[in-house]
């Protein structure tokens, strides 16, 4: 009988602990329009599957009238469970306890948690809701922070790692998700920054507030911070949910393989691209005809739309996609489209997940501003990326491939493994307008009539070498292909790289240009 | 997420020799347009607080006199003459909080320099 009196101590004891901060911190919780961390995990994970650990844990601070309190969970919720049938290491910080602050305790219930993630080889989930370090707790706090971010790095690679900011992460708190593959943000709910408002005005005299500073839109559209933008926290969650489903566990695994199925997508694809050179598209609408059910799952979509990133699947395995995107600032390549891009290559390449590259682009973006934010080193990311990668690379060239852009979108000489262009590809060292009025200048000068003989020029380049057939002649290009073959085409490509098999010179680590 | 336009207005825009059209970001529209440094302009580099003035209006000052005290990050930053010129115009006050870039001293050039 005594066992059965222990069972009824234990409910009552975990009861206590998943209450959380009491049903008074619940409601305001709630008040501020935001789920309790409890109830995030669990809508966040299939039903009945999550197990918690560490409920009983305890700080241990004793300064400052700490002695007396009592943090359930010490402010942090840990466990495992499965999304979709896939194992997951999950925590979400709890802000009904004081604040969600960060103690050296709350730390190393994370850090366990991670630790077992890396070790079991499964992802990890953090739930970030915390008002930031534990002031009480001193350098514990500090101690607690550094301890993540350094296993967020041992992890780096080996495991997928997602943030998602639930709440405000501030101060040091905001480097764990940087460090982590993907950062998911709500509006109205997420805010991240370094230093808050208060400080801002203090020292500089600036007056913003958090929503401007660092809200859930500014990150996803002008920091770069975010890869995911949801208007509520259930939208959120399915994006997560979708996301998982289409990553592997780990750096050892490939992504689960689905039934493959046909692309929905019903619009001739040689009609997306418009001929005019000029003329803008929607490069998704080629996406959409490439992948099975013409699903796609954009990453960063607000940030740097000028190149299009992200996940879908082909014949049932999970691919990644880079593509120009003529819609925004015509398709170029500057820091954050170079950033974006080689982040996303290098995840890619870290588990297993083959890069097919859709290239239609004019160049880099011209403009003092670009090169004084160093497009220089940026977009040496790119080049860097592509370059290292050694899963299967497959280019398609839609229209145009202009000078270092053409070199930088995953070409022959970085290593592709297949090179298509359609037949109306312009692969030259620069527009035929420009490279007419250099090489021709004298003619130009010289003609009676000048617009006429810069037409008959540029006309005279795009066909003598604005077309894939010079390419095509050195074997740079595999295949000059037509539009409506690319699927098919691309499907077998990735086929006949099934085994790839390609190595780096063996080192310690590269030194990419950060 | 799907935030589509349905009938996007093209803008020309021109990358090397050829316009393009296409939308901008509201990032690449809020960029910061380069304007070429006026070196009769002494402009704020950091937003702060002026400590001090020590010119006058009308006078004539050396390269490398000091000129104000900017506060900002509890520093005390001394402004000084970049080159001999004659001050033109002050535009702020002791005790003023200024924004970066504020254009706070203007310079004349000495006749004979």
């Amino acid at each position: 009988m005594t066992l059965k009196k222990n069972i009824l101590a234990l409910r009552q004891k975990k009861a206590i602990v998943q209450k959380g901060g009491g049903d008074k911190a619940i409601e305001k919780q709630v008040a501020m329009g935001k789920m309790t961390a409890r109830d995030r995990i669990l809508a966040l994970l299939d039903a009945d599957s999550f197990h918690e650990y560490d409920m009983f844990v305890e700080h241990e601070e004793r300064n400052f009238g700490m002695d007396s309190k009592e943090l359930p969970g010490d402010g942090v919720i840990t466990g495992t469970g499965t999304i979709n049938g896939a194992p997951i290491c999950i925590y979400a910080q709890d802000f009904t306890v004081m604040g969600g602050s960060l103690g050296l305790k709350h730390a190393r219930k994370i850090t366990k948690i991670m630790d077992h993630a890396l070790k079991m080889k499964v992802p990890c989930i953090g739930i970030n809701d915390s008002g930031g370090a534990r002031i009480q707790e001193g350098i514990g706090a500090l101690a607690g922070y550094g301890e993540i971010f350094y296993r967020n790095t041992m992890a780096s690679g080996v495991i997928p790692q997602i943030s998602v900011i639930l709440g405000p992460c501030a101060g040091g708190a905001v480097y764990s998700p940087a460090l982590t593959d993907f950062v998911f943000v709500v509006e109205n709910i997420s805010k991240m920054f370094i230093t808050g408002p208060n400080v801002i005005e203090t020292v500089l005299g600036e007056k913003i507030s958090q929503e401007d500073l660092g809200g859930a839109r500014v990150h996803a559209e002008i920091t770069g911070n975010a890869h995911f933008y949801a208007l509520s926290e259930m939208e959120c969650l399915n994006q997560i949910k979708e996301l998982v489903s289409l990553i592997p566990h780990s750096n050892q695994q490939k992504a689960e393989r689905i039934e493959p199925r046909k692309p929905k997508f019903r619009k001739k694809i040689e009609n997306i691209i418009p001929s005019d050179p000029k003329q803008p598209y929607d490069v998704r609408e080629v996406i959409y005809a490439l992948t099975d059910e013409s699903k796609f799952l954009e990453v960063q979509e607000l940030w740097a739309p000028n190149i299009v990133i992200g996940f879908g699947r082909m014949d049932g395995e999970t691919i990644g996609f880079v593509a120009n995107q003529p819609m925004y600032l015509a398709g170029v390549l500057d820091c954050d489209a170079s950033d974006k891009a080689a982040r996303f290559i290098r995840f890619c390449d870290a588990f297993n997940i083959p890069i097919i590259t859709l290239e239609d682009m004019p160049g880099y973006l011209p403009g003092v501003d670009q090169e004084h934010a160093g497009v220089i080193r940026h977009g040496a990311k790119m080049l860097y990326a592509y370059s290292e990668a050694t899963v299967p690379k497959i280019t398609v060239i839609l229209r145009k491939a202009y000078g270092g852009g053409y070199i930088a979108m995953n070409s022959r000489h970085l290593g592709a493994d297949f090179m298509f262009a359609w037949p109306g590809a312009e692969i030259a060292v620069m527009g035929p307008e420009g490279a007419a009025n250099i090489i021709f200048r004298k003619e130009i000068m010289e003609a009676e009539d000048e617009d006429a003989m810069r037409q008959q020029k540029v006309q005279e380049y795009i066909e003598k070498f604005a077309n894939p057939f010079v390419a095509a002649s050195k074997g740079y290009i595999d295949a000059v292909i037509e539009p409506e073959e690319t699927r098919e085409l691309v499907l077998h490509a990735l086929e006949v790289s099934k085994n790839k098999d390609d190595h780096r010179p063996a080192k310690k680590h590269g030194v990419p240009p950060f | 997420m799907k935030n589509k336009k349905e009938t996007p207005e093209y803008i020309d825009f021109a990358v090397t020799a050829r316009k393009y059209k296409t939308l901008f970001t509201r990032k690449y529209q809020n960029r910061k347009v380069w304007v070429d440094p006026n070196p009769y302009e002494i402009q704020s580099f950091i937003p702060g607080t002026i400590l001090q003035i020590s010119v006058q209006e009308g006078e004539v000052v050396n390269e490398g006199a000091p000129l104000l005290i900017l506060e900002a990050m509890k520093m005390q930053n001394r402004i000084e003459m970049p080159f001999t010129a004659k001050i033109k115009k002050i535009n702020v006050n002791v005790g003023d909080r200024v924004p970066k870039d504020t254009l706070m001293i203007e310079l004349e050039a000495v006749e004979g320099e």
